[in-house]
């Protein structure tokens, strides 16, 4: 698993990437009351604002974390947005994507990294 | 930046593990390890303790105190009975409204509790024009705390027996252990409940004492934003501020008769010009409730429009966990403020259809 600073994982499946957000942010947000995600076939580009997450407190996105296309989204989410606070780590995955360029994934920080950088 | 203040409680928050926050110059709990939305259910649901000690508290003594302060609120206060409160705004000469308040009848005084973010410039505004025939006394050293939900009846009474028996806007003066407290059965979530002035020094074990009850449960600052926001309550400084007039915000009711073209004592406070006019007339535009059709929450600053024209903007909104939906409240053209009316809100660049609704958006329960 990789991590974003923006507080995103990264889960690599074959030649597929799965995203969520961490315990931390979840915890962070509150409540989340509101999931928006991307239509799947959707091009993007790192840095994309491709999801919306509303809690009881805030607004905030989620970027693209890599270059690729969106292959899958996560509908559970729009009809039950409380599973990310439930289950961040995995029922509430956000969207899953294929990517040009696997290796762009290594430039993330790694478990011990994000920790500490949570600290 | 100036250093924060602390409440009286400030060391409860923080062993009940609350997340502090800056506001209005204090250190406040935002929300507990519970979070807002089972917060704001717990206090639908039983009882909510908020510190609300930051708030000014302050006394009005003189033989026409209450001719004196109806100079600067457009509200009906020489009949107001002893033992009862009222709601009320201080006014500017454009009518503009200065903040909202308070004022109870305690007898031989009036006693006011006024915004936290306001209550230095509300003082300085009630010595300049007061003290030459009343005595302008902010009260310090005591904390205030509110008690709200269908079970602050009980909780109150077991230790100030005597709260069970005013009813909504009565204020009393009650003895805890010995204690004097000052009670107005009031609040800020639509929900039955109280305010209670606490002297400093006894406030922690009278939170404590309230806390060890199974129905209480302390609420942070973001459930009280929730739930007053449900209940269609303006805060000051989203909803209402000096560029919005008491009709504007549909604060009508507010203003009683003797204070109104034809009353008693009509006119007679700054800005009354434009705000009986208003009265008359119609604003220009209303505050509504707003209920977005879709999921989104719609959020303050969020613009509004009927086709291409922008016809208002949302001062709050957000999440309504009672309701399970989002619910905003905003400003709108008069012509378009009926219940019903569809609109779109601008949401992140995309346009999202929104209807005007009926304030508030879940009924009071007040005790009457």
């Amino acid at each position: 698993m990789k991590y974003t600073e923006e507080h995103e994982w990264l889960r690599v499946e074959d030649d597929v990437v799965v995203v969520g957000i961490t315990e931390h942010a979840s915890e962070q947000l509150g409540d989340v009351v509101f999931v928006e995600l991307p239509e799947a076939e959707t091009k993007v580009a790192k840095g994309d604002d491709i999801v919306v997450i509303e809690s009881v407190k805030a607004a905030s996105d989620i970027t693209a974390p890599l270059d690729g296309e969106i292959i899958a989204v996560n509908d559970d989410l729009v009809d039950n947005p409380g599973l990310v606070n439930e289950d961040p780590l995995s029922a509430a995955w956000f969207f899953k994507m294929k990517v040009e360029d696997l290796s762009q994934i290594n430039a993330y920080m790694d478990e011990d990294a994000y920790k500490e950088f949570i600290d | 930046m100036s250093e924060l203040h602390r409440t009286p409680l400030y060391d409860l928050h923080v062993s009940l593990g609350a997340k502090m926050v800056p506001f209005a110059g204090y250190e406040m709990p935002v929300q507990y390890p519970d979070g807002v939305m089972k917060e704001h259910l717990a206090c639908r649901e039983g009882a909510g303790l908020f510190d609300v000690s930051h708030m000014g508290q302050v006394r009005i003594t003189g033989t026409n105190a209450a001719g004196a302060l109806e100079s600067l609120v457009p509200v009906d206060i020489a009949g107001l009975a002893e033992g009862r409160q009222r709601y009320a705004m201080f006014t500017n000469e454009d009518g503009g409204i200065l903040d909202d308040l308070m004022v109870a009848n305690r007898g031989n005084h009036l006693f006011l509790v006024v915004n936290a973010a306001c209550k230095a410039e509300d003082i300085a505004h009630l010595e300049r024009h007061l003290s030459h025939s009343c005595t302008v006394e902010p009260i310090t050293d005591r904390a205030l705390i509110a008690l709200q939900g269908p079970k602050a009846e009980a909780a109150l009474n077991a230790l100030a027996p005597g709260a069970a028996l005013m009813r909504f806007m009565d204020v009393a003066t009650l003895d805890w252990n010995g204690v004097e407290v000052w009670v107005s059965r009031s609040g800020y979530t639509g929900e039955d409940g109280y305010e209670i002035s606490v002297p400093e020094g006894a406030a922690e074990q009278f939170a404590k004492d309230l806390l060890s009850q199974a129905s209480v449960v302390p609420i942070g600052l973001g459930a009280r934003d929730s739930l007053r926001l449900e209940a269609g309550l303006c805060l000051y400084g989203s909803d209402i501020d000096t560029g919005t007039s008491p009709i504007e915000a549909s604060l009508n009711w507010a203003i009683q008769k003797a204070r109104r073209a034809g009353g008693a004592r009509a006119g007679g406070f700054p800005g009354a010009d434009r705000i009986l006019r208003e009265m008359n007339d119609g604003p220009a535009r209303k505050r509504v409730g707003l209920l977005p059709d879709g999921r989104a929450p719609m959020r303050a600053g969020t613009k509004l429009f009927d086709g291409d024209e922008q016809v208002g903007e949302i001062t709050s909104g957000g999440f309504a966990p009672s309701l399970e939906r989002p619910i905003s409240m905003g400003y709108v053209l008069t012509k378009l403020s009926k219940t019903g009316t569809q609109l779109e809100a601008e949401v992140r660049g995309k346009r999202m259809p929104v209807t005007v609704s009926d304030l508030p958006f879940r009924a009071a329960t007040y005790k009457r």
